[in-house]
């Protein structure tokens, strides 16, 4: 899959663009209240585009199923089918957190919550299956599997 | 007020307010047409109705007076609404080296001219935050408007005016309390006291400002309304007993406000905003004498030619760090020449003092221009052609690296 560059815009959205095999730039704008803009950049001036489509979130909904989007939802809906009451959730370590420094083992999550930590988010690059000797820092995001009444006691923990 | 006036006085009243904001209505809707924003053509019917004016309004001036303050906190709040506290965070990681030159650039002539014309060093700081802060509002209308948002050098562009509410975050407390003033003793205690109440103010809002949220963002549309306007009056109102001006409350309770509360809240304040900053204006040029204005038009124009050039400076330099070329950069300059009503707010700060009229007036003509030039310049800034000496060191495009900006495999 091609780099795919990330921009925040702020009080906007945010930006997504990479160049696609035939070296033409093109990019996604999410604004912050669910509209899209497809983007595709000018060769001549590289920084503007030159193309521009406005769609609604239901007109991006569209537009991904005919790109086949429609594939991935439909294995996603299955495993959630097959795990009954499973819940997936992402947290984040607020700077205001005293997890922030404190290792996964520390906080004995999975002993007090049953739900597990399966991989921290830190600076947009996710490190899958971390130990228990794993440090956590502020900022970083949590992402975890469980019951949703343990997922909500993993949150108040986090939070603390 | 109105209520305990007679009947006919609240008839009259009610005929002048009407009339006004009819006028107003009228005017937003011509700007509209033209893609240019209607600050300017407010600040021209309030000059019309003022002091001086071809007509005058009595009667609902009390009205207008305390509409003009409540437009002042909307506009602060919905501006500390406007940016997330990671954007802000963001924002100051990646922005200060072009926020320092923002600064330098332009609050300096604005400060130089008033001291050229004989001003107290207060109201030549004043000036200074006037020709200093581009208007967040024009600039993202018009980046919307001529759908360059999706375009490489917005973010660089957007950054930019981040760093400048930050900016005045600092700069209208600290102004507040230098114009109570009094002994320099008194106005070192009256600034460091202006100073540690939006600390702590700011350390509230960004600790407790998440399960704040949450606790106020339910109910119906007008139980929030009601919550989110009432504590910001009453933020802003205790602010203001500190002498820390109550329009830098309403921006931390603005920034306070996230998740839900926060969108709620951009949809449910911006109509009550965008009215009443419509008095602000209106009033803050009803003070203004037509004849101030017109001593003050060539000071004025002469700020706003360099106003213009400095502030283009700005925007070619933030944008070229970002790794934008000539044209992409050219566009970013131009963009962001526009200032507008944080330059009428940083004027009004000011009109208690013995310059305040002259403030006043200069601010206004130095809106007025470029509020209006900003926007037609840059619609058509792809044809303004780029000297040869800014282009001279491009032959290898730099792309600095921009923390904003992180690769995703």
């Amino acid at each position: 899959m091609a780099q795919v560059r990330e921009t925040k815009l702020p009080g906007v959205g945010v930006r997504h663009d990479f160049t696609t095999e035939d070296g033409t730039d093109i990019g996604v704008l999410v604004h912050r209240d669910g509209r899209r803009e497809i983007l595709v950049y000018d060769t001549g001036d590289p920084d503007a585009c030159s193309s521009l489509v406005s769609l609604s979130a239901a007109d991006s909904r569209t537009v991904s199923e005919l790109l086949g989007a429609s594939q991935v939802t439909e294995v996603v809906s299955v495993v959630q089918q097959n795990i009954e009451g499973l819940a997936i959730e992402w947290i984040e370590i607020a700077a205001t957190s005293s997890r922030g420094g404190e290792t996964i083992g520390d906080g004995q999550y999975r002993t007090k919550t049953g739900a597990s930590i399966v991989a921290v988010i830190r600076d947009d690059q996710s490190i899958p299956a971390p130990g228990p000797d794993f440090e956590l820092l502020t900022n970083d995001v949590v992402v975890a599997v469980g019951t949703s009444e343990g997922l909500t006691m993993l949150r108040d923990l986090i939070h603390a | 007020m109105l209520i305990a006036a007679g009947s006919s006085e609240v008839a009259l009243g009610f005929i002048e307010l009407g009339a006004l904001i009819f006028l107003l209505s009228l005017l937003s809707r011509l700007a509209g047409r033209f893609g240019i924003t209607a600050v300017p053509l407010y600040l021209l019917v309030g000059l019309a109705v003022g002091e001086g004016g071809f007509v005058h309004i009595d009667v609902s001036i009390e009205f207008v007076e305390l509409g003009a303050e409540i437009g002042v906190l909307l506009l602060l709040f919905a501006l500390g609404l406007e940016y997330s506290e990671a954007e802000l965070r963001s924002g100051l990681r990646t922005g200060l080296a072009p926020g320092l030159l923002d600064m330098c650039l332009n609050a300096l002539p604005g400060v130089a001219l008033g001291f050229l014309l004989g001003w107290d060093p207060l109201a030549a700081i004043l000036l200074g935050g006037v020709t200093w802060i581009s208007s967040s509002g024009i600039v993202s209308k018009v980046l919307a408007d001529l759908g360059r948002l999706g375009f490489r050098e917005t973010p660089a562009v957007l950054n930019l005016l981040v760093i400048e509410d930050l900016a005045m975050a600092v700069y209208l407390p600290v102004v507040a309390a230098l114009i109570v003033g009094g002994t320099i003793m008194a106005t070192a205690t009256s600034v460091t006291i202006a100073l540690i109440t939006v600390a702590t103010i700011l350390l509230i809002a960004l600790k407790f400002g998440r399960p704040l949220s949450n606790a106020i963002a339910g109910g119906s549309d007008e139980s929030f309304l009601l919550t989110v306007f009432g504590i910001t009056l009453l933020v802003a109102g205790v602010a203001q007993q500190f002498e820390v001006s109550g329009a830098i409350g309403a921006f931390l309770v603005g920034l306070a406000l996230s998740g839900r509360a926060k969108e709620r809240a951009e949809i449910l304040i911006s109509p009550l905003r965008d009215l009443f900053a419509a008095i602000f204006f209106l009033f803050f040029s009803l003070q203004i004498d037509p004849t101030d204005l017109l001593d003050a038009a060539g000071p004025a124009l002469a700020l706003a030619v360099v106003g213009v050039f400095t502030k283009m400076a700005t925007g070619w330099y933030a944008a070229g760090r970002t790794g934008a070329g000539p044209r992409g950069r050219m566009r970013a300059a131009t963009v962001v020449i526009a200032r507008g009503e944080f330059s009428i707010v940083i004027a009004a700060l000011g009109s208690e003092l013995l310059d305040g009229p002259e403030l006043g007036a200069l601010a206004a003509g130095y809106v007025l221009v470029t509020a209006m030039v900003g926007p037609l310049i840059t619609r058509y800034s792809d044809h303004i052609p780029i000297p040869d000496f800014l282009t001279r060191n491009e032959t290898s495009k730099q792309i600095s690296s921009n923390a904003a900006i992180s690769d995703r495999s």
